[in-house]
C-alpha cells in the first residue's frame, strides 16, 4: 500500500505526460469566476480566476510570428513566443497562508514572489533564455524578478512537473526560483489587471480595488500559462491562461467584532454587469456549512456541488450573466452573517524555523504533520537554501515518531559559493496522525563586505519550502472532465478518485548572518594607517639606521683652544 | 619611536620606570579610582540620544484607553490563579483565543540541583501560555515579546491584565508588520528560560520542555511588564542581564523618549533622575545610580525576566510599575498607552536595534557613559599588572635555564590551586546529600556551607603540598611564580572586563592592589590578614554591604551574612539553571589565581 502510493506520487510528479486534459471549445474564451468561501477562523476568503483560452500553437507550427490578438494578452503572448516558454506559473504573494486556521487554499503560493517556468525542449541557452524572460517579467509585473540569478536559481528534479500538456520529464528545462523578501502592492496589481480582457472595467474585476484587496490578511495574486488540449480527442494544443488572485479579509480588524459581511463591505464595491467579453461569469459561495455557520441573502436557487481538495462542497451559484442575479437594483450585493466559530485540521500542514543561538551555527527544522487519522502518504520535500549558510548535510535527519525515518528519494545538489543554492528535495513517507521533523544543520558564511544588503542586520532570507503531496481523499474524487466544472476545482488535474494533489509552503526564513558594524570601516582605516604608519616608521628607522658611538663633543675652552692651535698649525688636543 | 630605538632614551625611560615603578602603580590605581567615580559627574558624560532612525519622531497618537478592562481582566485573572493554585492555563487559553489569537501552551519541569530557600521551590512544575497576533501580510519572519510573569500571590496580575487588555488592542489594528507574542510565562526566570530553549529548539541547562507549537520567526526585541497595583508612582527600567549583557541603549532611549511625551516618572536602579548634577547631592545621586549599574552587573544574573533574552540576541529590557508615595499617580491606561509606543516604535524597525551601544553604564535615564569613556579605568588597573610583571626585578634568567628554578616548582602550586578551584566548582552540589547526613542542616545550607569550607580549606592548602615536593624554594621560584599569576591575572581581568565591564572592575579593584604587591619578605601575618581581606569571598561580602547601603537598606553584620550566604547560592543556582558564567568564573579561574598569590606570601 505504502509502496503503491510512494508510486503513484512519483508517477504523477516525475512523469508528467497527458496531464491537464481539461476540454475546452475550440475558440477564444474567456471565463471569470469568484469564489467566495466563510473560513472557520471567521475570515472570509474571496479567491477570483479568469481564464483564457487562445486556440493557437505558435511554439510548433513555426508560428513564431502570430499578431493576431484578440483576448489573450499580447505582452504575454510576444514573451512566451520569444522565450519559448512551455508553461510559466508566477505569483506574488503578500502575506502567510495560515493552513492550519484557513485549511487548504485553491492554489497555494509562498509569499514573496515565485516564478518557475517550463522551456520548450529545443531551447539550447535555458539559462540565457530564462535570465532575460526574468528580465522581461519584471518589467511586465513591475516586480523585482530580475533579481533573480544563478545564485537563487535551482532546477527541481521531481517537486515541480508540468501542469499542462507535454511530455517535458527533463529537469534541465525547468528554473525555478523564489524570491522571499517581494513585497506585492497596488503597483504589481494595476498591471496584472491590464492583462485581462476586460482590465478592471466590467465583470468580476471591478471589486478589486487596491485599498480594499490589500487591507486584509493575506493577497496573493498569479498568473499560470501552460497548453492544453483544445478537445477531447486532444488533436489540437490551446494556450491556457489563469489569472488568479486570493485574498483573507479579517472580520476582526475590519468588521469591528461583529460577523457580517457584503461584496459592498469587502471590495467597496458591488457588482453590476459581467464582463461582455466572457462566456461565463459566475460567483460561487461555499454553503457547506450552512445553516448552521452563516446565512446568505440573496438566496439563490442555483446550487452546485464539487470535489475539492477531498472534499465535497456545496456552492450557491450566481450566474452574473443573466439579469435577474442583479434584481431590481441592477446591482449585486451579497451579505453573509456568521453564526458559529469553530476550527479544522488540516491533513497536510508544515512549518519551519531555526533553532540554535549565536552566529556560527544553526539548524533548520521542517516539521510536517500528517493529520490523517489511518492512512499513511508519501510527500514530496523541496528546500532551496542559499549558499551563504553552508548546509551540513551528514546532520541531516528525518524523524517521525521519534524513530528514523529514512526518506526513499534524495536529490542533493550542493551549493557553490556565490554561484547556485543548495537544493535538497526528499521523498518522504509521513505516518498516519503523526509529526516528521526534517533538521539539518548549517554554517553561516561570512560574505565580502560589498555582498552585504544595504541592511544586513535585518537578516538574510531563505525561501520556503515546498511540501507537495498526493493526500488521501476523504470522498472519491472526480476525473472525469467531461462535465463542465467550476474553475477553482480544475486547476490540478486529478489521476485517480482516492486521493488529490496539495502543495504546501512552509513560511520563509529569516537568518542573522555574521555583520561586520558598517559605521567601522572609516574607523578601521585610521587606525590601520596608524599603526602601519608607525609599524613600518620604527622598523624602516631600526632596519637602515647605522648606529655609531656618539663622541661627546669638547667643552666650549677645548673647542677655542683647538681652533687657535688649528690656526697656528700645531697638533691638535685629544 | 626614536624612543625605543635609541639605547640611551630606553635605558633612561626603563630606569626611570624601573625606579619609580612603586609609585606610578599607586598613582595609576589613584587614577583608575578617580576616573571611575569621575564617570557619574554630569559634565563627563553624553546625553543620550535615539540612534535608529526608524524609531524616530513620528506623529502618532497613542489612543489605547481600556484601563479598567485591563484591571478587570487582572481581578479575574487572580481570582483564576487561586482556584488553579498556579497558571490558570484554561481562563488563559480562552482568554486570549476571544482576543483573537492563536494560542499555544508550553508544559516543563526542571528539578533544581538544591532547593532554592529565597523562591522556596525544588521540583518546579509549570505551564507557558502565549499567543501569537499574526500580523496581517507578515510571512511570520518576525515577531516582538512582551511578557507578563505569572507569579504566586497579589503580585503581577495588572501584568497580566494589562497584556491582554493589550492584545485586544492591538488585534484591531492593521498596521502591524510583525508579529506579536504575549508570553505569560510561570515561575518567572525558569518559564521564561523553558519557553526561550523551546522556541530556539536548545537545551543548554537541563530542562525538560514540551516543544512549542505555533512560532513566529526571529524575534527582533522583547520588553517585560512587572505591575502589581492598579495605579502607579513611576516605572523603573531594568536593563541588566545574563552575565551583565545589556540590551542596546536604544531601547532605553525608547522607554525614556516615552515616558517625557506620556509625563511618566520614569526611573532606574530605582532612583529618580536629579537636575543639579553641581552640587555634592547631585554628584553622590548620579554614582550611587551608576554604583547600583555596576554592582548588579558584576553579579552576572539576571534582574527581570528580559534578561535571558539577551543570549538569543534579542534586545530586552523590563519595566516595572512602582507604586511609591507620590501625589502624582498613573492609571493604568497610561501605562498601555507607553507600551503601545513602544511597541509601535519597535514595530517599525526594519533591522534589529544595533545602531546604538551595547556596552554602557547609566549615571541617569538621560546620562550614559560609553565603552571609550569607561575602559580608561579598568586600563589603569590592567597596566599596574603589566608594569609589575615587567620590573619585578627578574631580568636575567629563563625557565629552561638550568640554573634557574624547574619547571615543577612553578607548575606544582598552580595546578594545587586549580585542582582546589576544581573542587569548589564541582564539590557543594555533588556532597550535599552527604553533607545533610552528617550535619544538621538543609541542603542548601550544606551547599552554601561546603563552598566556603573548601574556600577556607584551600588558603591551607597549597603552599603546604608545594613545600612537600620540591623542598626549600629558591628565590627565582617564587618570582617565576609571580610572574605566571601576574601575567594570569591580567589575561583573566582583561578577558572578564571585556565581556561584562562591571565584574572585571570590582575584581580588579580588590585583586590589583594586593596581587601587584606581593612577595614572600612582607611582613606574614599582616599581608595575610590584608589578603584574606581583599580576596574574591570577601569581595562578595563588601557588595553585599554596599549594594544594601546604595538601595536604602543598610544590613547589620549578621544579616549581612546571611545575605552573602544566600547570594553564593543563588550565584551557584543562576549558573545551573540558566548558564549565568560569574560562579564558574570565581570558582575555576579567579579563586585560584588568588590562591597562587597567596602561595608567593609563604614561599620559603
Amino acid at each position: 500500500n505504502i509502496n503503491d502510493d510512494t508510486l503513484i506520487l512519483l508517477f504523477i510528479l516525475l512523469d508528467g505526460t497527458k496531464n491537464g486534459e481539461t476540454f475546452a471549445p475550440a475558440k477564444d474564451q474567456f471565463q471569470e469566476e469568484l469564489v467566495i468561501r466563510p473560513l472557520h477562523s471567521g475570515d472570509i476568503y474571496a479567491s477570483f480566476q479568469f481564464r483564457t483560452l487562445w486556440d493557437t500553437d505558435f511554439l510548433q507550427e513555426g508560428q513564431k510570428k502570430v499578431s493576431h490578438y484578440r483576448l489573450f494578452p499580447k505582452s504575454l503572448g510576444q514573451v512566451l513566443s520569444k522565450f519559448s516558454v512551455q508553461e510559466l506559473h508566477i505569483s506574488f504573494t503578500q502575506g502567510f497562508w495560515r493552513t492550519m486556521q484557513w485549511g487548504q487554499p485553491f492554489i497555494p503560493s509562498p509569499p514573496g514572489a515565485e516564478l518557475w517556468v517550463w522551456f520548450h525542449d529545443t531551447v539550447s541557452d535555458v539559462d540565457g533564455n530564462w535570465k532575460e524572460l526574468t528580465n522581461v517579467l519584471s518589467g511586465i509585473f513591475c516586480a523585482s524578478l530580475n533579481f533573480i540569478d544563478m545564485t537563487n536559481t535551482v532546477q527541481p528534479s521531481a517537486s515541480f512537473k508540468p501542469l499542462g500538456l507535454g511530455n517535458a520529464t527533463d529537469h534541465r528545462f525547468l528554473r525555478y526560483a523564489t524570491l522571499p523578501r517581494e513585497i506585492v502592492c497596488t503597483e504589481n496589481l494595476t498591471p496584472w489587471k491590464k492583462l485581462l480582457p476586460c482590465g478592471s472595467k466590467a465583470g468580476l474585476a471591478v471589486l478589486m480595488k487596491s485599498e480594499k484587496l490589500f487591507h486584509s490578511s493575506f493577497h496573493s495574486q498569479a498568473v499560470h500559462i501552460r497548453p492544453i488540449c483544445q478537445d477531447e480527442q486532444c488533436t489540437s494544443k490551446a494556450w491556457e491562461l489563469r489569472q488568479t488572485l486570493n485574498v483573507v479579509f479579517d472580520h476582526y480588524t475590519s468588521g469591528q467584532g461583529k460577523k457580517e459581511w457584503s461584496l459592498f463591505k469587502m471590495f467597496s464595491r458591488t457588482l453590476t454587469e459581467a464582463c461582455p467579453l466572457a462566456s461565463s461569469s459566475k460567483v460561487y459561495v461555499d454553503i457547506t456549512d450552512n445553516p448552521e455557520l452563516f446565512e446568505l441573502s440573496p438566496a439563490t436557487p442555483l446550487l452546485s456541488q464539487a470535489v475539492v481538495l477531498g472534499d465535497r462542497r456545496t456552492y450557491s451559484v450566481y450566474d452574473l450573466t443573466r439579469a435577474e442575479t442583479f434584481g431590481q437594483l441592477r446591482s449585486f450585493n451579497l451579505l453573509l452573517r456568521w453564526k458559529g466559530d469553530n476550527m479544522l485540521r488540516p491533513l497536510l500542514h508544515a512549518e519551519r524555523y531555526v533553532a540554535g543561538f549565536g552566529l556560527q551555527t544553526g539548524e533548520i527544522h521542517t516539521v510536517i504533520y500528517n493529520n490523517h487519522p489511518y492512512r499513511a502518504f508519501p510527500v514530496l520535500l523541496m528546500d532551496s537554501v542559499p549558499w551563504y549558510l553552508q548546509l551540513y548535510i551528514h546532520t541531516l535527519t528525518v524523524t517521525s515518531k521519534s524513530r528514523d525515518n529514512k526518506p526513499s528519494y534524495i536529490h542533493y545538489q550542493p551549493a557553490k559559493d556565490r554561484h547556485r543554492p543548495h537544493l535538497l528535495e526528499m521523498l518522504i513517507q509521513l505516518p498516519p496522525h503523526s509529526m516528521t521533523e526534517v533538521t539539518v544543520q548549517f554554517e553561516r558564511a561570512l560574505l565580502k563586505w560589498t555582498e552585504y544588503t544595504p541592511d544586513p542586520n535585518h537578516g538574510f532570507y531563505v525561501g520556503s519550502s515546498v511540501v507537495s503531496a498526493l493526500v488521501p481523499s476523504m470522498v472519491a474524487m472526480s476525473t472525469n472532465f467531461t462535465q463542465d466544472q467550476p474553475l477553482f476545482s480544475s486547476f490540478v488535474p486529478v489521476k485517480e478518485e482516492s486521493s488529490y494533489f496539495v502543495r504546501v509552503y512552509t513560511e520563509p526564513l529569516l537568518v542573522n548572518l555574521p555583520t561586520p558594524d558598517f559605521s567601522m570601516p572609516y574607523n578601521v582605516i585610521c587606525l590601520t594607517c596608524t599603526v602601519v604608519a608607525v609599524g613600518y616608521g620604527s622598523f624602516y628607522n631600526l632596519l637602515t639606521r647605522t648606529f655609531q658611538v656618539d663622541e661627546p663633543s669638547p667643552p666650549l675652552a677645548k673647542r677655542l683652544a683647538n681652533f687657535i692651535r688649528r690656526i697656528r698649525g700645531v697638533p691638535l688636543l685629544a | 619611536m626614536g624612543l625605543l630605538s635609541d639605547p640611551n632614551r630606553r635605558k633612561a625611560l626603563t630606569n626611570l620606570l624601573t625606579r619609580l615603578n612603586a609609585p606610578i602603580c599607586m598613582v595609576c590605581y589613584l587614577a583608575a579610582i578617580v576616573w571611575f567615580m569621575g564617570l557619574a559627574f554630569e559634565p563627563f558624560t553624553l546625553r543620550t540620544y535615539m540612534s535608529e532612525n526608524a524609531m524616530g519622531s513620528t506623529m502618532v497618537e497613542e489612543r489605547f484607553s481600556s484601563g479598567e478592562r485591563a484591571l478587570s481582566l487582572a481581578k479575574e485573572f487572580d481570582a483564576h490563579k487561586r482556584k488553579a493554585g498556579g497558571m490558570p492555563v484554561e481562563w488563559l487559553v480562552k482568554a486570549m483565543q476571544a482576543r483573537g489569537l492563536e494560542v499555544f501552551t508550553q508544559s516543563f519541569s526542571r528539578k533544581l540541583p538544591f532547593p532554592d530557600e529565597n523562591k522556596e521551590r525544588y521540583m518546579v512544575r509549570g505551564t507557558n501560555v502565549y499567543g501569537i497576533l499574526r500580523a496581517p501580510r507578515a510571512p511570520r519572519t518576525e515577531a516582538l515579546v512582551i511578557t507578563a510573569p505569572c507569579s504566586p500571590g497579589n503580585s503581577d496580575n495588572q501584568a497580566v491584565g494589562l497584556l491582554l487588555a493589550l492584545a485586544q488592542y492591538f488585534r484591531n489594528q492593521i498596521f502591524w508588520a510583525k508579529d506579536i507574542i504575549f508570553l505569560v510565562n510561570e515561575h518567572d526566570l525558569i518559564g521564561m528560560q523553558a519557553w526561550l530553549e523551546g522556541y530556539h529548539h536548545t537545551n543548554i541547562t537541563g530542562m525538560e520542555y514540551s516543544p512549542l507549537q505555533g512560532r513566529a520567526g526571529s524575534i527582533q526585541a522583547a520588553l517585560s511588564l512587572e505591575l502589581s497595583s492598579d495605579v502607579i508612582t513611576s516605572l523603573d527600567l531594568i536593563l541588566e542581564g545574563l552575565n551583565g549583557q545589556l540590551p542596546n541603549l536604544d531601547l532605553a532611549n525608547l522607554f525614556y523618549a516615552f515616558c517625557q511625551k506620556l509625563g511618566v516618572l520614569c526611573t532606574i536602579q530605582g532612583k529618580l533622575q536629579r537636575n543639579d548634577w553641581d552640587t555634592a547631592e547631585g554628584y553622590t545621586h548620579a554614582a550611587q545610580t551608576m554604583m547600583l549599574m555596576v554592582l548588579k552587573q558584576a553579579c552576572g544574573r539576571s534582574w527581570g525576566d528580559h534578561g535571558l533574552f539577551l543570549r538569543y540576541h534579542i534586545e530586552a529590557a523590563s519595566i516595572r510599575g512602582i507604586n511609591g508615595f507620590r501625589h502624582y499617580k498613573m492609571d493604568v491606561a497610561t501605562i498601555g498607552r507607553l507600551l503601545e509606543g513602544m511597541v509601535r516604535k519597535l514595530n517599525n524597525l526594519l533591522e534589529r536595534l544595533h545602531q546604538s551601544y551595547f556596552f554602557y553604564l547609566l549615571p541617569s535615564l538621560s546620562r550614559f557613559v560609553s565603552i571609550g569613556y569607561y575602559m580608561p579605568a579598568f586600563g589603569l588597573l590592567a597596566v599596574i599588572l603589566l608594569l609589575r610583571v615587567s620590573f619585578p626585578g627578574l631580568d636575567h634568567f629563563t625557565f629552561f635555564n638550568p640554573s634557574g628554578p624547574g619547571v615543577l616548582t612553578v607548575l606544582t602550586p598552580v595546578v594545587i590551586s586549580h585542582l582546589t578551584g576544581v573542587a569548589l566548582y564541582l564539590l557543594p552540589v555533588h556532597l550535599q546529600e552527604m553533607a545533610v547526613e552528617h550535619f544538621p542542616v538543609s541542603e542548601t545550607e550544606a551547599v552554601v556551607l561546603t563552598a566556603v569550607a573548601i574556600y577556607t580549606a584551600g588558603l591551607a592548602l597549597p603552599h603546604n603540598t608545594q613545600r612537600l615536593l620540591s623542598g626549600e624554594g629558591t628565590e627565582q621560584g617564587w618570582k617565576v611564580l609571580k610572574l605566571t599569576a601576574l601575567l594570569y591575572l591580567a589575561v583573566l581581568l582583561g578577558c572578564t572586563a571585556l565581556i561584562n565591564f562591571s565584574l572585571g572592575f570590582v575584581l580588579a579593584v580588590t585583586l590589583v592592589p594586593i596581587t601587584a604587591s606581593m612577595t614572600p619578605h612582607m611582613p606574614k601575618a599582616l599581608s595575610a590578614l590584608a589578603m584574606v581581606l581583599l580576596s574574591p569571598a570577601f569581595t562578595i561580602l563588601y557588595c553585599v554591604f554596599i549594594y544594601q547601603e546604595l538601595i536604602e537598606a543598610p544590613v547589620s553584620v549578621g544579616e549581612g551574612w546571611m545575605l552573602f550566604l544566600s547570594v553564593i547560592s543563588q550565584g551557584i543556582l543562576d549558573h545551573a539553571l540558566y548558564g549565568s558564567l560569574v560562579y564558574p568564573l570565581l570558582a575555576l579561574f579567579i579563586y585560584p589565581c588568588w590562591l597562587m598569590f597567596w602561595n608567593i606570601l609563604f614561599w620559603s
